[in-house]
């Protein structure tokens, strides 16, 4: 008995061991910032560690740069990483790890000539590494592949399809610095395309040496942008430290930006209240309680949330019931006082203060508002659209995401339908994400509470996914006066001309044919310490950008 | 054991094939083209049948596969570096559960109707009744932010484990105690324990060894599968403490028809939980002289 009992206790101690030896706790150093942060704080004129903590809600998944395919990859990539083009302050795309950009006469060959540059491990960033990442990403069908596609580098569609190989690709290092690209044809966004996560380099031999180990660990990936990722603890979260290679290493001021892993969103504003991190993101619930501080922010962001109508449904098809749809709903009560989360009102496809004409005037500004209207007005149009059906009411379902938003937009949306709209019947059905999209791609729906996100910063990425065809239509639509425009302008290299083309398709798809009803355009609400100035958000692609921030002294 | 293990599988197989969606992480981008390119790549298009033999052989070979999630990740390496912190907190937190059920239950069933005894069991019903994740959001805060004795959340020493260890504790204590309390005041009522009062054994002896030893029995049943639960992560706790566990994993794993990483953990959890109710059976025989394991009796 005695023994057994000693037994016991020492396998209970083993076991103990065992696990706490298996819990890998994120690294000491990390601790030892802390009292170095407290004392200077107290000092006060002393110079104060330009150390940056942040948070994010999940892991990264890979930093594989031709297979990333999220918001957080792509944010640690384009702070570690560097690419031909990236974005600057204002969003737009200038020349980075390229010094110059040559264009052939029939803006069909690209030269680039490349800045002397190094990986973190000292080899040189040679034209070469373009060409294999490039090659890669088409190679071994990475996420984004269609990013090549839609930049309209030669071959990139037929290789995607399966008809050609890889190597085929419009892309050659022409040198060790020069490489030139080759389109299909002249394409306008091939420059705001560059600064995407899909066309950094690799370097070919680092690549090949880790085969499928690759960008899963910190010391798997090389760094040639203004930081170098040095920790990366799963499910906790990454360092990053400057740079001193980086040609632009001089204008970065942060020394370190800790990100941690935070999946609650309390738990990141007790963190931030007690100072572990810099910046939270605020759920709309603790909004009120925080609006009037001096640290609360609202950032507009550029995904967009719409209804989908079935254009098949024999009442959905009736464009003026559309047309009651889009004005029975009151948008502004919706992102006001539902939900409160800096979200903004939108009456359009396009999101506001993103996009602007080459006069730099607002893509929205330019276009202003469709079917925006009153109640007593929706319901002149419902009345004409039931007599022109031929039915006294009109029961339909709404497919949407079983996520909070959702559920809270779609009971929003079925109050205000059926109360704005005598007769008009909305079942809410709420499933799993993907599965609302396979609905949505099967065109087994009603309607559908939509979301968008785009790829790139330009009206476009809004536009093209109504063609006839496009994997992201789902609604059954086609108007050929779209499809004609939408190819139009993919050729268009005058730019302004190319800008009214982008114009008449939003007016053609929602002037004209009310295809969806537009509702808000996401945005978040942030509380961000006074002391972190010049961190930069980007609408699309990488999130945020840390090269210019500081800790102001 | 290696049966129920291969039905279990089996089953969490062919069920998964009716989750409706694609395991890809882009699907709001993916073209159709490109859908089918890519379930070539994975053997997704095959009939359901022959990715199901596929898997087995695999298994067998003991490779769980890729998750589809996190790109290149093996469901193996998934498993392994997140059931450390998961198991540690759960350990903790049932060790110091049970010990501090116990004590309350005993006090409880000894001093029978007294104050003491309804202070326990309101303790009990409380702890049983609150969410615990009230209860880890009430102490990240007060002890966390307010008192700041130990870290809000994150996991980067030792003391990052206290609270969500603490926080998950509660359920243990309240379901050990009021187990342990009703046992107990069964078994006081026993025939043998009045034989041992009436030989004149002192009282302490009579608890210690008549009456404790008698009412851990069903204890022992019960802390089996909660073991395993506790043990296994709970997401909640994990994903407001910010503990790099697997509980979490599971949820998600299906959220996103992670395929592989469903089928690993599945299989993971089962095995733990077979193992520990293996576990259970044996120690029965070591407090309940009655049970005896003979040769060739059921396992």
């Amino acid at each position: 008995m005695m023994k057994n009992k000693k037994w016991l206790g020492f396998m209970f101690l083993a076991i103990f061991t065992l696990v706490l030896s298996g819990c890998n706790f994120s690294s000491s150093n990390k601790k030892e910032d802390e009292p170095k942060k407290e004392d200077n704080g107290k000092e006060g004129g002393e110079k104060v560690d330009q150390v940056l903590n942040l948070s994010e809600p999940s892991d990264i998944p890979t930093l594989d740069s031709t297979k990333a395919h999220d918001a957080i990859a792509f944010n640690v990539l384009n702070n570690v990483n560097e690419g031909l083009y990236r974005q600057n302050q204002d969003n737009d795309s200038v020349l980075a790890l390229a010094e110059k950009h040559e264009m052939s006469d029939d803006e069909m060959v690209h030269t680039f000539t490349l800045k002397d540059t190094k990986w973190s491990n000292g080899d040189p960033v040679t034209a070469a590494d373009f060409e294999y990442a490039w090659k890669r990403v088409m190679k071994d069908n990475g996420a984004y592949n269609y990013m090549i596609v839609t930049a309209g580098v030669k071959n990139a569609e037929a290789i995607m399809n399966g008809e050609m190989d890889a190597e085929e690709l419009g892309i050659k290092a022409t040198g060790d610095k020069t490489l030139e690209v080759t389109l299909e044809s002249p394409n306008p966004l091939f420059k705001t395309l560059l600064a995407f996560a899909t066309f950094l380099p690799q370097n070919q031999k680092f690549v090949e040496k880790l085969g499928d180990q690759y960008a899963l660990e910190a010391d798997n990936i090389l760094a040639n942008g203004p930081f170098k990722l040095v920790n990366w603890t799963q499910e906790q979260g990454w360092e990053m430290v400057k740079n001193e290679d980086y040609w632009d290493a001089e204008n970065v001021k942060l020394e370190k930006v800790n990100v941690f892993v935070v999946k609650d969103p309390s738990s990141g504003i007790n963190l931030y209240e007690t100072g572990k991190i810099d910046r939270v993101k605020l759920t709309s619930a603790l909004v009120d309680q925080y609006k009037e501080k001096e640290d609360f922010k609202n950032v507009k962001a550029a995904g967009t949330v719409f209804l989908r109508f079935n254009h098949n449904n024999p009442a959905l098809k009736n464009v003026n019931l559309r047309k009651a749809v889009n004005m029975a709903i009151d948008r502004e009560g919706l992102t006001d006082v539902i939900l409160k989360d800096g979200s903004s009102p939108i009456y359009g496809v396009v999101a506001e203060s993103f996009y602007f004409s080459p006069d730099k005037v607002d893509y929205r500004e330019l276009n202003g508002d469709f079917n925006k209207g009153t109640p007593a007005e929706a319901k002149e149009y419902w009345e004409k659209a039931l007599a022109e059906i031929g039915q006294k009411e009109v029961k339909v379902s709404l497919n949407i995401a079983d996520t909070d938003e959702m559920k809270k937009v779609a009971e929003f949306l079925q109050a205000q339908l059926e109360d704005n709209l005598p007769g008009f019947k909305l079942e809410i059905k709420a499933v799993p994400f993907k599965q609302r999209l396979e609905i949505e791609k099967a065109i087994k729906y009603d309607l559908s509470l939509s979301t968008w996100g785009p790829d790139y910063r330009d009206p476009m990425t809004y536009l093209d996914m109504w063609v006839k065809g496009s994997s992201a239509n789902r609604m059954d639509y086609y108007n050929p006066k779209l499809d004609a425009l939408v190819t139009e302008a993919r050729g268009e290299t005058d730019l302004s001309k190319r800008y009214k083309l982008l114009l008449n398709i939003e007016k053609i798809f929602l002037e004209d044919d009310v295809a969806v009803a537009p509702l808000y355009q996401r945005g978040s609400s942030v509380l961000l310490n006074n002391k972190v100035k010049g961190l930069v958000d980007h609408p699309t692609g990488a999130d945020t950008s840390y090269q210019w921030a500081y800790i102001e002294e | 054991m290696i049966v129920t293990l291969f039905i279990i599988i089996t089953l969490t197989f062919f069920l998964m094939q009716f989750l409706p969606g694609t395991p890809f992480t882009n699907p709001e981008k993916l073209s159709d083209k490109q859908l089918v390119i890519l379930n070539a790549k994975y053997g997704l298009d095959q009939p359901a049948a022959i990715q199901y033999v596929r898997y087995i052989g695999n298994l067998l070979q003991g490779d769980l596969g890729y998750s589809f999630q996190y790109e290149g990740r093996t469901v193996k390496s998934m498993i392994v570096d997140r059931v450390g912190p998961s198991a540690l907190i759960g350990l903790q937190a049932l060790i110091f559960g049970t010990l501090v059920g116990l004590v309350l239950g005993i006090i409880s069933a000894l001093k029978h109707n007294t104050i003491l005894d309804y202070g326990s069991v309101t303790l009990a019903v409380l702890g049983m009744s609150i969410p615990s994740f009230v209860f880890a959001a009430l102490l990240q805060y007060y002890i966390g932010v307010k008192l700041e004795w130990l870290p809000v959340a994150l996991w980067e020493s030792y003391d990052s484990t206290l609270l969500p260890s603490f926080a998950l504790s509660v359920t243990v204590i309240a379901t050990v105690a009021r187990f342990i309390r009703s046992e107990m005041l069964e078994v006081l009522g026993q025939d043998y324990v009045i034989t041992a009062r009436s030989k004149g054994l002192r009282e302490s002896v009579v608890v210690t060894r008549h009456v404790i030893r008698n009412a851990l029995i069903p204890v022992v049943t019960m802390l089996g599968p909660l073991a395993v639960s506790i043990m296994t992560g709970t997401l909640v706790i994990e994903k407001i403490f910010g503990v790099p566990g697997l509980g979490e994993q599971f949820t998600l794993s299906i959220l996103v028809l992670d395929y592989s990483v469903i089928m690993g953990i599945t299989l993971f959890y089962s095995t733990l939980f077979i193992v520990i109710v293996f576990i259970v059976d044996l120690l029965y025989g070591f407090l309940d002289p009655r049970i005896e394991y003979k040769e060739g009796g059921q396992v």
